[in-house]
């Protein structure tokens, strides 16, 4: 792991790029890091988050200030503005059910090719998708993604990059962790190796690339 | 009575001591206003939260303590927290007692429809269609009519959530089970009579002899 400035972990960002984004409805996204890549101005990203949050806030800042060409998500139901884009054909969306959301990411950052589910089956979310018979029962086959970065929100990192969460904060953060080729984390507390006992660390420091440090 | 409170009040009479239960946002979330005083029963917030309380006192809010609408709560003595995998882990995995749900449809066979008006309403099924394809048990919880509409149909017109039937329909009007895979009405809403509920139904629905009238859980 080695620590980096917020403006450098966002100049490592190319237009283009594939991000996940931790959080729930903004709770759990790393604020400042997506305050960086408004500022930075990168363009024509997919990022792939539980939600796009609501406008101004998270998630909901990329969407409005434009700099999304597409998401996979589960949920935009709070932010009327990328139901707007994406009703006039300016911002591609793919819905997947949350469930089926983070057993993707998690397959995607743990060695599997996908993961079978009876969730979707007979709705438009089975659309291309191969059924799977075991057991005598239906299962589609969804399969696993990964990210170019994967942007998260811990609460404590120590110097070695061991995270741990907070409350409702921890959401799809640990899965991504796993899921990205490069991981950047913003903590709301940077603490001495030691201070997190082994039994309370969520993510393991090898799985950490950059945590940012505090201004 | 609001037709709202006349719902909550009926489902809050499904719950019992020890069962693990989610309820969605709206007329859902009111369900545990109505609870016995000293049922206990253990409530999860998909975003990663079992033991959701009730809002904080104003000033009193934390920023990472939220339920699955990003609204502040409490957390009870005993609750936990987790991340998405195994929130949903506990929802498909058949730990999951009983899921409350809006509605925007349910036909005579108990498909569920509440996720999306094509061209119109888009917001997504966020957790939706995992609650209703792995919850135990599936109660929606819906007004009966909307713009004086059935919203009880002979067949979904608005894209499903799961193929899986639904259990239990409870609005203002009536309490609808599906046997056998038919709309069976084995409820009556306070006051309302069975021609009533009849006439305000698109779908064919089973009446047996004799339909009591709904029993509310306390105010």
């Amino acid at each position: 792991m080695q620590s980096i400035s917020l403006e450098q972990s966002v100049a490592m960002i190319p237009d283009g790029a594939c991000l996940m984004i931790g959080g729930f409805m903004a709770v759990g996204t790393p604020e400042r890091v997506v305050d960086e890549i408004v500022r930075q101005n990168k363009r024509d990203l997919t990022v792939i988050a539980n939600d796009t949050a609501m406008p101004g806030k998270g998630i909901g800042k990329l969407v409005g200030a434009k700099l999304l060409r597409s998401v996979v998500v589960s949920h935009i139901g709070l932010n009327p503005e990328t139901q707007r884009q994406m009703m006039a054909g300016d911002l591609e969306v793919e819905l997947v059910p949350q469930g089926t959301l983070i057993e993707r990411i998690r397959a995607g950052g743990y060695g599997l090719g996908g993961i079978l589910t009876q969730t979707g089956i007979g709705t438009p979310v089975e659309d291309g998708k191969q059924r799977i018979e075991v057991d005598g029962r239906s299962y589609l086959l969804e399969v696993a993604i990964r990210a170019d970065f994967a942007l998260v929100q811990a609460f404590l990192a120590d110097y070695l990059g061991n995270l741990s969460y907070a409350l409702t904060a921890r959401n799809f953060n640990p899965a991504m962790a796993m899921a990205a080729d490069k991981v950047i984390v913003n903590a709301d507390n940077i603490v001495p190796i030691g201070v997190i006992s082994p039994d309370h660390i969520v993510t393991p420091a090898p799985v950490v690339d950059y945590v940012i440090a505090n201004a | 009575m609001e037709p709202q409170t006349i719902i909550a009040r009926r489902i809050a009479r499904e719950l019992s001591s020890g069962m693990l239960v989610n309820l969605g946002i709206g007329i859902p979330t009111q369900v545990a206003n109505y609870l016995p005083e000293g049922l206990h029963v253990f409530f999860q917030s998909e975003n990663g939260l079992i033991g959701t309380g009730s809002p904080p006192e104003e000033g009193m809010a934390h920023p990472t303590l939220t339920d699955a609408g990003g609204r502040p709560v409490t957390a009870l003595p005993g609750a936990c927290t987790f991340d998405s995998a195994m929130s949903f882990g506990l929802i498909r995995g058949g730990h999951l007692d009983l899921t409350v749900l809006g509605g925007l449809q349910v036909d005579q066979a108990g498909h569920l429809a509440n996720w999306m008006i094509p061209k119109k309403m888009v917001p997504g099924m966020g957790g939706a269609m995992d609650l209703v394809s792995g919850a135990k048990r599936v109660i929606v919880a819906m007004q009966h009519t909307a713009k004086g509409a059935s919203k009880i149909v002979k067949k979904c017109t608005l894209p499903v959530t799961s193929t899986r039937a639904v259990d239990l329909v409870v609005t203002e009007l009536a309490v609808i089970a599906f046997p056998a895979g038919r709309a069976t009405l084995i409820e009556t809403g306070p006051g309302i009579s069975v021609p009533q509920v009849v006439a305000a139904t698109e779908a064919e629905l089973v009446v047996p002899d004799r339909v009591p009238e709904m029993i509310l859980g306390q105010a």
